[in-house]
């Protein structure tokens, strides 16, 4: 007599769900998905993801870690929160990605990307003035990862300048070391959870 | 006289500046008074939140901090920005849901001698305060020389009516209050079937090809309802539509004219202002063609402002948007 063959799916490892499940505010509701693909149909930037936003968190609940943090979906996420609204369970997408994103950041498994690169620019100018220093972040931006558009920005980014809608000058605002306490104090509260 | 707390922002000096000059006519004629936030920071956008959330949510929190400890006789926080509107937004109502995360948050605000009771302050987006709590009534009335026969479409872009935590919106993806606002105003408001729709935000930054389709589907479908202009409610969609135009019309080989103003910059002009008060004339692609057209200002020079093909190229290579009916097709809805 042979034994039936019997077809088992290996149990997937719940570890990486859990992982970013706790680095989002319980108001994410991420493990509520129920995989209808609302999200991916309703969003404007599917085309040129790697990944639909249901594809990506069937890839989190298998515990695909890797592929996931590679994947380029959570960076052409616009946050413009249509899936949000049209979400049965009201998962807040956008939130889940942004969380995806800081954690593809840590890993540093997006290289050379601009986005990834975009993101860390803004953030240290809010560490060095305490308010975003526009002409300073694009001027560098472009610089680094466009060198190609800029002479078809320059008129454009010229008229800027003149009619007054981009300055040199910076503003810092009085209690910057505050703030970089307050900073500092949630990275230390964040390394120990 | 209605008193408000204010949160500007970063471009509202910057970038959006025609917003800040164009709001100070509007609250002047409506007797609102904005008091700023002392000392206020950026709101990290969209990039902070990339990064790490504690501390994202702890930058805002310092926002919403000063704003506690400045409150007087007001509790309402005013953001005219709808990206800053929505991370206030969004950090006051994930630490009512989240206590955890607010302990957290409020630790590392100790850090900097401040502390945040969740739902103190009612973040709320400008244009819902004039709609809500000035009221189309009262701006009908400060009207004195009405745009009649301006084309507006109304583009609100997606932050201010969405995800809409504490639900003040009639509809999240159609709204109907930003369109009556400026009927008010005496202008020809056309149904606008993109208005919550993306400008891209900051993928003009960091993937050109998103970023520049969707202002395309933007300025297409409002050149074929030949609407004179766009009328927006945030620095960030005003910026793509007008900075990144002339990039888009060379990817796509169009050559729209398509210029998008400041919904305050409209009712500065129907309350009577000067163009140059509200600042009309800093946006890239002129408005100034279009308002003369529709005879709402004299402008000088109006030959030199004139684009040399208004409307569309036929070597478009973009695929096209879904046809909307003639205004005339369906007279019932709406002309």
């Amino acid at each position: 007599m042979i034994a039936p063959d019997t077809v088992r799916a290996p149990s997937p490892s719940t570890s990486f769900l859990r992982e970013v499940i706790a680095a989002a505010s319980t108001a994410t509701r991420l493990q509520l998905c129920i995989q209808c693909g609302t999200c991916g149909g309703s969003c404007p930037s599917a085309a040129d993801m790697d990944h639909t936003p249901r594809q990506l968190f069937a890839m989190v609940r298998a515990g695909m870690r890797d592929e996931v943090l590679r994947s380029n979906t959570p960076w052409m996420c616009l946050t413009c929160n249509l899936c949000v609204v049209r979400c049965p369970q009201e998962i807040r997408i956008p939130d889940v990605m942004a969380v995806l994103k800081s954690l593809a950041d840590r890993e540093g498994t997006t290289p050379g990307s601009a986005a990834p690169d975009f993101s860390r620019t803004f953030v240290s100018n809010i560490h060095r003035y305490g308010r975003s220093y526009e002409i300073g972040l694009v001027a560098r931006h472009y610089l680094r990862h466009y060198p190609l558009r800029l002479p078809g920005m320059a008129p454009a980014g010229i008229s800027m300048l003149a009619k007054g809608r981009m300055g040199f000058g910076i503003h810092r605002i009085r209690q910057i070391r505050e703030l970089n306490a307050i900073l500092d104090r949630a990275s230390q509260l964040e390394a120990r959870q | 006289m209605s008193h408000y707390l204010y949160y500007p922002g970063c471009s509202m000096d910057g970038s959006g500046k025609a917003y800040g000059q164009s709001l100070d006519v509007v609250c002047d004629r409506l007797g609102i008074d904005l008091e700023e936030i002392d000392d206020w920071n950026c709101c990290g956008a969209f990039e902070y939140f990339a990064i790490s959330q504690p501390r994202a949510y702890a930058l805002v929190g310092r926002n919403l901090a000063l704003a506690q400890q400045q409150r007087d006789g007001s509790d309402t926080l005013v953001a005219p920005c709808s990206a800053c509107f929505l991370n206030l937004a969004k950090t006051d109502y994930t630490l009512r849901s989240d206590p955890a995360l607010a302990g957290t948050v409020n630790a590392a605000l100790d850090a900097g001698g401040l502390h945040y009771d969740p739902g103190s302050v009612q973040v709320r987006h400008l244009l819902e305060v004039i709609v809500r709590e000035i009221g189309i009534d009262a701006v009908e009335g400060a009207v004195t020389q009405p745009l009649h026969g301006l084309r507006v479409a109304p583009y609100l872009g997606c932050l201010v009516t969405r995800p809409d935590y504490d639900r003040h919106w009639s509809l999240r993806e159609h709204p109907h209050e930003f369109d009556q606002l400026l009927s008010a105003l005496g202008a020809d408001v056309v149904d606008f079937p993109l208005r919550t729709d993306c400008c891209g935000g900051h993928m003009t930054q960091i993937s050109p090809d998103t970023g520049l389709e969707l202002i395309r589907r933007l300025v297409d479908a409002a050149d074929r309802l030949q609407a004179d202009l766009l009328v927006t409610v945030c620095p960030m969609c005003q910026m793509n539509v007008d900075l990144y135009q002339a990039e888009m019309n060379h990817r796509f080989g169009t050559s729209y004219h398509m210029p998008i103003l400041f919904f305050t910059q409209l009712m500065g002009l129907a309350f009577g202002a000067e163009p140059k008060q509200v600042g009309i004339g800093s946006e890239i692609v002129s408005a100034r063609y279009a308002l003369n057209r529709r005879h709402v200002r004299p402008f000088e020079a109006v030959a030199e402002d004139e684009p040399a093909t208004p409307r569309r190229s036929r070597r478009s290579q973009a695929l096209p948007m879904p046809r909307m009916p003639e205004p005339d097709e369906h007279p019932e809805v709406r002309s």
